[in-house]
């Protein structure tokens, strides 16, 4: 269908392709050559570096801030994932699979949820977590990641639940599979897809979380990575360590943005489907 | 079975909602609790009943207000530029011959890193004596200690960030549009200016409309740039970097949960304002 339509001015076409990448990648670009240029050079007001140095991944990875902040958001986001998707996967199922009366109010709590400010239970949730002795502790983070992630993964897991031929699964069963055989070797593979990218989604809400991680933690027991980034002290007060931040930024933005890319096409259609058809 | 399948689905939805009511409708009630009482933790003095004392201290301060405003214009404008950029950006994947798989992937990098570390990266560049953009420009300026250009860079981190989502919602919407009915229309004369208004325009309404009520609701919660990029100074405050402030760093409990009762209020009005005042696509197009 696409190809019928008439194809945008050629020119015009390959003008705004070039700016759309510079403008995506710009940022990007300028923190990974800053966090490269030598200590004395950072002041030098140039976009790209004059000699490399990696004295900044060095600095980054002996000072003790870093690697905790790495460790508890690696470890908080992929638990508050694995979660959010088991528990996900149970509400998508139900309701692309069964009908049943109702249906409509878990996707508007769902919606409600979606548009709920984080702000507004930041309060009682600092109080209720000192005296459950959750403040400072990953269960602290990994509840409310779990719950603010659930819209998204349920909407991306029922649109991709919704292009899975679930009927293969009787045609195995009437051809002798027995019905967890049917599970693991039909209905697995196809949906495995989907439930990969949908985790992606999720755990990149959960990883970019900035105002729970600021306001229920306190030490590196449980810090995450954009909270010690944004707190990141150098050797002095008042100089802003410029080049540990960016290698700190670097080091939590290329493997992300690398899973993004390899699984462009997935990422994409469940982010856009999500949201129109949810 | 019709029984049945109604209990089934009920139980395999229960988690689901139980999680989602545990982090939400339980606590905004206690927030709602808590800001009728004086509640200090600097102090060590019980939980006061005050009623609505806290309500008015909120709202008869000139800080929550100009916060407010400044959430609003932070919230129109980069909204607005985010729709006619995020329009464009869509128009482009979805034709452009040249660089249309590159354009798709360079869009999610913007999506799939961390607000902070965005923030960072422009705090960087505006800065005077680390950043490219006074060099570039050849002025002499510091940026983020001036009310209107460090509400420029604001802005624009946000644009950056949350354009390629914007463009990414839109994108389904157009790839909805029937080809053909775009065909028959130049056939018969339309420019292309027309099909855009009178045939592209109003099939996307409703993609238009959930993409709009989203990024609002999103950004008029804006914390993390604001945070990052000038923590408030110079009468940038947001409503939500209010919030934190009076309940995280000043501890005040009672008067903080005031702040987020009516951030809480100020969004349901937004959400209910564009279910009212453009009618049900939006909640027909969610299903």
């Amino acid at each position: 269908m696409e190809l019928k339509l008439p194809r945008m001015n050629g020119f015009l076409g390959a003008l705004g392709s070039i700016l759309a990448v510079t403008y995506a990648l710009l940022p990007v670009i300028w923190i990974i050559s800053l966090s490269l240029k030598p200590g004395r050079e950072l002041n030098d007001a140039r976009f790209f570096p004059n000699t490399f140095s990696l004295e900044h991944y060095r600095t980054v990875f002996n000072d003790p801030q870093f690697p905790a902040a790495l460790l508890n958001s690696v470890g908080i986001a992929s638990i508050a994932t694995g979660l959010s998707i088991l528990i996900a996967v149970f509400a998508a199922y139900a309701i692309v699979r069964l009908d049943f009366r109702g249906k409509r109010w878990i996707f508007y709590s769902t919606l409600a949820v979606a548009m709920f400010p984080p702000i507004s239970v930041v309060g009682p949730l600092f109080d209720l977590w000192r005296t459950l002795r959750l403040f400072d502790t990953w269960p602290g983070l990994i509840l409310p990641y779990l719950s603010f992630t659930l819209p998204l993964a349920i909407w991306t897991l029922t649109a991709f639940f919704r292009e899975v031929p679930w009927d293969l699964e009787r045609a195995a069963r009437v051809d002798g599979a027995t019905p967890s055989q049917a599970f693991r070797q039909v209905i697995l593979p196809l949906v495995a897809p989907g439930i990969f990218a949908s985790a992606i989604l999720v755990f990149i809400f959960a990883w970019n979380d900035f105002l729970f991680a600021a306001s229920l933690t306190s030490t590196d027991r449980a810090r995450t990575v954009p909270v010690a980034i944004a707190f990141f002290t150098g050797s002095s007060q008042f100089e802003l360590p410029t080049g540990s931040i960016a290698a700190a930024s670097v080091v939590v933005t290329i493997p992300v943005i690398a899973l993004v890319l390899v699984f462009q096409r997935r990422i994409i259609a469940g982010l856009t489907a999500g949201a129109v058809k949810g | 079975m019709k029984r049945d399948a109604r209990l089934q689905g009920w139980l395999l939805c229960t988690p689901a909602l139980a999680a989602m009511a545990l982090v939400t409708a339980y606590p905004i009630l206690y927030a709602v609790r808590l800001s009728l009482y004086r509640y200090d933790l600097r102090y060590a003095v019980p939980p006061d009943f005050t009623g609505p004392g806290n309500y008015f201290s909120v709202l008869s301060s000139g800080i929550w207000w100009q916060a407010l405003w400044n959430t609003f214009l932070i919230t129109t404008i980069s909204v607005f530029f985010e729709l006619v950029l995020g329009f464009a950006l869509a128009l482009l994947m979805h034709k452009a011959v040249f660089g249309r798989r590159t354009v798709r992937s360079a869009v999610l990098v913007p999506y799939a890193i961390i607000t902070v570390v965005a923030a960072l990266a422009w705090k960087f560049a505006f800065d005077p004596t680390t950043g490219f953009v006074n060099s570039v420009l050849g002025v002499d300026r510091a940026w983020l200690n001036e009310r209107w250009s460090a509400f420029g860079v604001i802005i624009l981190s946000e644009i950056w960030k949350t354009t390629p989502f914007m463009a990414l919602l839109l994108l389904a919407g157009l790839s909805l549009i029937p080809g053909d009915v775009l065909k028959a229309a130049r056939v018969d004369g339309a420019s292309a200016v027309q099909r855009f208004r009178l045939i592209t325009l109003p099939l996307m309404k409703p993609s238009i409309l959930v993409a709009l009520l989203f990024r609002t609701l999103d950004a008029f919660r804006i914390f993390d740039s604001v945070y990052v990029l000038t923590r408030g100074a110079h009468g940038t405050e947001s409503v939500s970097v209010i919030g934190y402030n009076t309940l995280i760093v000043r501890l005040n409990l009672g008067l903080g949960s005031a702040v987020s009762v009516l951030i809480f209020l100020c969004t349901l009005a937004i959400a209910l304002l564009f279910i009212k005042g453009f009618g049900t696509p939006l909640l027909r197009a969610g299903r």
